[in-house]
């Protein structure tokens, strides 16, 4: 056993589920779900606005340069694209704002004597409710972006 | 497909497992009436360096057979060399958690028949080092709950000779902290974590709620101090409220509440008042 612990800087990690703990969000439930989809769409709108950056300051290099950028987003590639971020932007802020208010112990419910089957307090409907409504949130403006996308007006 | 129906104390109702198959080929078995499962159990040694594979046991299932009855009985009837950890088989100890069709549970709470699978698999705790077996070290997880400072601090316990007395707490006092104590240190919140899976350093949900539990306990005086500890990059700051922690905890401890009621604590917008042995220490100072 000792032996075991010698190398204790290499067992730090040993058996560490790493990325893919995460990757499947299965397991756990709705919150799990949520927490996975926080982290994509939070990485789908970093990469986003790194491109929104690439795209904007193609103004230095004139209108026509401008107009071409402009051009990508005006086939159905770039649509599904810009729908894409419009749901991801809406699902990361009212999940966000749920997440603030959780994050703050707001809507939690209160500590108490746990009693079988020991639900979890913390694990409510109306953290549920807060991450169905962030989802019907992102479906109606992916819908309605692209009936205006697709829709010609 | 109910095979018997329960004759009274003592009589052994077979109940149908097969609603689902976890498994591929395995066919259920009936001998003279009764049922077997199929338990896969991920072997491995740390020691030996060997690369880990599943042994997979036939094991015959009652109705309240629980996962550490049926790797008992592999480890008396099949194979000794199972390494499991185990002592007090009423979910108290918290010694027997592992990884059992996908989650993390103990084994001696959780009934086969309940799974609803005939086909049982048994892996070690993720983000514990792996002994042997299904045995995990839980040195760096002890080591995260001692750094919390997990026991009740008061430098002023006797301030005055009138307060010789017994420390009273009203019920919702104790309310307060009473679930938090319910810890059995078993394991599995720390395993379900997706920050601590990917961060050696953040504490884990279960040092977390135990920092909560002595700072929200009436007569500790160290709330300070622990907020301190668990304030930095690798602390409370990492949770994300995946919620995990809590939907796997055997006990009702519900570590996700706790931690984010330190953090509310943190940022100073609680709405718990002072505690008594605060109110006391600015008494005293008065004085």
């Amino acid at each position: 056993m000792e032996a075991f612990r010698k190398n204790e800087s290499e067992n730090l990690r040993a058996n560490r589920e790493g990325l893919k703990g995460w990757l499947n969000p299965t397991r756990y439930g709705w919150e799990r779900l949520s927490y996975w989809l926080m982290r994509l769409t939070g990485l789908f709108l970093l990469l986003y606005f790194v491109g929104h950056v690439y795209e904007t300051s193609s103004l230095v290099g004139g209108i026509d340069a401008w107009n071409s950028m402009l051009a990508l987003t005006q086939t159905p590639g770039g649509h599904l694209f810009l729908i894409l971020v419009i749901g991801t932007s809406t699902f990361h802020s009212a999940n966000g704002i749920r997440l603030i208010l959780a994050e703050t112990a707001r809507g939690l419910g209160k500590p108490g004597r746990p009693d079988y089957p020991y639900d979890a307090v913390s694990l409510n409907n109306r953290q549920r409710s807060g991450i169905w409504i962030a989802l019907v949130l992102a479906a109606a403006a992916m819908f309605y972006g692209g009936s205006i996308l697709f829709g010609g007006e | 497909m109910v095979y018997e129906s329960c004759k009274g104390y003592g009589s052994e109702t077979w109940i149908p497992l097969n609603k689902k198959t976890a498994g591929n080929d395995h066919q259920t078995v009936h001998d003279e009436g009764k049922q077997n499962v199929l338990l896969r159990v991920l072997r491995g040694d740390m020691f030996k360096k060997t690369k880990r594979s599943f042994s997979t046991f036939s094991v015959p299932v009652r109705r309240w057979t629980t996962v550490l009855d049926a790797l008992i009985y592999a480890k008396e009837h099949s194979d000794s060399s199972i390494a499991i950890r185990f002592s007090c088989r009423m979910a108290s100890c918290g010694s027997c958690g592992m990884i059992i069709n996908g989650i993390p549970r103990l084994a001696c709470y959780t009934k086969i028949s309940e799974l609803g699978y005939d086909t049982v698999t048994c892996e070690p705790l993720p983000n514990f080092p792996v002994i042997r077996d299904l045995v995990t070290d839980f040195q760096q997880f002890f080591n995260h709950h001692r750094h919390m400072e997990p026991y009740i601090e008061n430098q002023y316990p006797v301030p005055r000779e009138e307060a010789l007395s017994e420390f009273k707490q009203t019920p919702r006092d104790i309310d307060n902290y009473l679930q938090f104590s319910y810890c059995i240190k078993c394991g599995l919140c720390y395993s379900a974590c997706p920050t601590v899976a990917t961060d050696t350093k953040f504490p884990g949900p279960q040092a977390l709620s135990q920092a909560y539990r002595y700072s929200a306990d009436n007569r500790d005086d160290a709330e300070k101090k622990r907020l301190d500890i668990v304030d930095n990059r690798h602390g409370i700051w990492r949770c994300h409220f995946a919620g995990s922690c809590s939907a796997v905890c055997p006990k009702g401890v519900d570590p996700a509440l706790g931690i984010q009621l330190l953090r509310s604590h943190l940022m100073s917008i609680s709405k718990t008042p002072k505690t008594l042995a605060d109110l006391r220490k600015i008494d005293d100072d008065k004085d």
